[in-house]
Order: C-alpha cells, then sequence, then structure tokens
C-alpha cells in the first residue's frame, strides 16, 4: 500500500517542474477566453471539459471570430488527434484494468503526463511499479495545475503584461522533456524530419501540419532504425 | 466576442470527442495485439510529436503565415535545447530559455 503511495508520489515530483510551463498555458487558456467575451463560468468549463488547452485555445479564436460551429470542433478535434498516438503508447502498460479505471486515467491525458510516464517505463526499474498508480500521479499534477491556473487567469488575466510572452513557456517544457528522449540516431531522425515538416506544412488547414510532422518524423525514425538493424 | 449560444455544443462535442480519442487504445488494446511494425513506430512518437509542436511555437508562434519575426524565441529555445541536453532539468531549462528570452526582448 505504502509502495502505491510512494510511486504515486515519484509521478507527482517527476512531473512538477513542468508546472512551471503548465501554469501560465492554463492562465492564458482562462484570461483569452474571458478576453474573447467567455463568462469566467465558460472558461473554467472549457478547461474541466476538453482539458486541452492548444484546441480550446484555436477554438476560442474561432468561436470569436465567428466560424461555423462545425469548423471550430473539427479544428480542435484534428489539434488532438495526436493524443491517439499517446493513447496506443500507453494502452500495453494499462492492460487488464476495468474500463472505468481506464476511462478515468484517459481523461487525464495530456502531452506532459505521457511523455514522463513514457519517459520512466523505459528506465530500469520499471518493471517492477505500479505504471498506473505512476501516470496517475503525473496526470493528477497536471490536471489540478492546469484548472486551478485557468481560474486565475480567468479572472486575473487581464492583469498579466501580454509583453511577458508567458506562452512560450509551453515549447519550453516541451524542449525540457524532448531533449532527454533524444537518444539515438533514429529518434534524433524523427525529430529533425518531423520539426521540418511541421514548419513547412503548416499553412495547412485545420492545424492538419501537426499530424503530418508528427506521422513524417515516426516514419522517418523507424525507417531509419530499420535500416541499422538490416546492417 | 463569442457568441455563447454555440457554447455548450462546441464544448460537449470537443469535450466528448477529445475524450475519446484519449480512450480509444487504452479502452481496446486488451482484446488487440499490434503488429511489430506499430510497436516499433511507437517509441518515435515523444519526439515526434512534441518537435511538431515545439517548431511552429517557436519560429512561427500563432501565426499561420511563414516568417521569420521574433527571432528572439529561436535563439532562446537554441539554448534552452543545449542546456537540457547538458544538465537534463527540467527546471532549469524553463528558467534559461525564459530569461534568456526576456533579456533579448529587452535588448530591442
Amino acid at each position: 500500500m505504502s509502495d502505491n503511495l510512494s510511486t504515486f508520489f515519484a509521478g507527482v515530483r517527476r512531473i512538477s517542474p513542468l508546472t512551471l510551463g503548465v501554469a501560465p498555458f492554463g492562465m492564458i487558456c482562462g484570461a483569452v477566453s474571458v478576453g474573447a467575451g467567455m463568462p469566467e463560468w465558460g472558461a473554467i468549463g472549457m478547461s474541466l471539459i476538453i482539458f486541452a488547452g492548444a484546441s480550446q485555445l484555436v477554438a476560442t479564436q474561432l468561436m470569436a471570430e465567428h466560424a461555423s460551429m462545425a469548423v471550430v470542433i473539427l479544428t480542435g478535434l484534428v489539434i488532438n488527434m495526436r493524443m491517439f498516438m499517446y493513447s496506443a503508447s500507453l494502452a500495453p502498460h494499462f492492460k487488464g484494468m476495468n474500463p472505468v479505471k481506464k476511462g478515468v486515467l484517459a481523461y487525464l491525458l495530456t502531452d506532459q503526463a505521457y511523455a514522463i510516464s513514457v519517459a520512466r517505463y523505459g528506465e530500469p526499474g520499471s518493471e517492477v511499479i505500479n505504471k498506473p498508480l505512476y501516470y496517475l500521479g503525473t496526470a493528477v499534477t497536471m490536471w489540478t495545475c492546469f484548472n486551478v491556473s485557468t481560474v486565475l487567469g480567468a479572472y486575473l488575466g487581464a492583469l498579466i503584461p501580454p509583453q511577458w510572452n508567458l506562452d512560450f513557456a509551453i515549447p519550453l517544457t516541451f524542449i525540457a522533456v524532448v531533449v532527454p528522449a533524444v537518444k539515438d540516431r533514429p529518434s534524433l531522425f524523427a525529430a529533425v524530419v518531423a520539426g521540418l515538416v511541421a514548419f513547412f506544412a503548416n499553412p495547412l488547414p485545420y492545424n492538419l501540419g501537426l499530424m503530418v510532422g508528427a506521422v513524417s518524423g515516426i516514419a522517418a525514425g523507424y525507417v531509419m532504425e530499420r535500416r541499422q538493424s538490416d546492417g | 466576442m463569442v457568441d455563447m449560444t454555440t457554447y455548450w455544443p462546441v464544448v460537449l462535442a470537443l469535450g466528448i470527442g477529445t475524450f475519446l480519442i484519449r480512450f480509444s487504445f487504452i479502452l481496446i488494446m486488451d482484446k488487440l495485439t499490434l503488429p511489430d511494425a506499430v510497436h516499433r513506430m511507437l517509441r518515435f512518437i515523444p519526439a515526434s510529436v512534441l518537435t511538431a509542436l515545439i517548431v511552429p511555437a517557436v519560429f512561427l508562434h500563432g501565426s499561420s503565415v511563414i516568417s521569420f519575426e521574433g527571432w528572439e524565441r529561436a535563439v532562446a529555445a537554441f539554448i534552452a535545447v543545449l542546456v537540457a541536453w547538458k544538465t537534463k532539468n527540467v527546471l532549469a531549462t524553463i528558467s534559461v530559455g525564459m530569461l534568456v528570452f526576456w533579456g533579448l526582448q529587452a535588448m530591442i
């Protein structure tokens, strides 16, 4: 029992530095929604129900521009399609659990909780830890941080000077997670190809550039690994 | 300004849709074995997806047109990559990146 508790808190500890990037992001989500004319409860409800900041920002932007509901919903879903990949990647570690518990873990899935947990699962000693509980520690930390900071942003966001550009903290948290994850030549190749393709594919509609870049990177890494192992 | 009559349809559809995306493989994996090739691809997901999020945010930051304005983001991100590589420390990476970014902005 205490073993489980310490596994949960190991996840909490490992992910807590990332709150530094997620807290400003949550505040921005809250502030932007209120700035676009939503009541505070609307901003907070979005973060609780959707719980995926990037898609919320884009949806708010499109709603403010009076885009059709179909465009708003589809664009948001395309941005979140990367989580199909996270779901596939985490699934083997959550095998055999009951579906309700799986549903809770799924609702809490974020870029950060995924990246930190998968990094831990790849390290020595991971066979003996309770993997879902470790993930739960990372995920609950992100959930609390994001939603508390959305509330703060919704009520106090107008006080943050825009020239602080706190949105830059989010790519920085991704850099902090991705650089240690690039351990060999195939994964470096995957990252470089994904970045280049995402850059040039950026003008694609519905933010499809992200998916095109990610899929190209995965394919590139896989092909290079196969060529290496085939000699 | 957001028209609040669209709020609930959008938030519920996006919320449920996003949940189903997150739930998909986590729910069905017990009954399904992935082909070996897919298994070998899974390992490249973090590096690929995160880099595809980082690069447009750093070089294009939100604009949908390709342009290189805001070079201080690129410089700060490059230094953050070096810090992450040398220290593997999340806190140091975010703090140094933000401080370099603010420093460069103050200089301009």
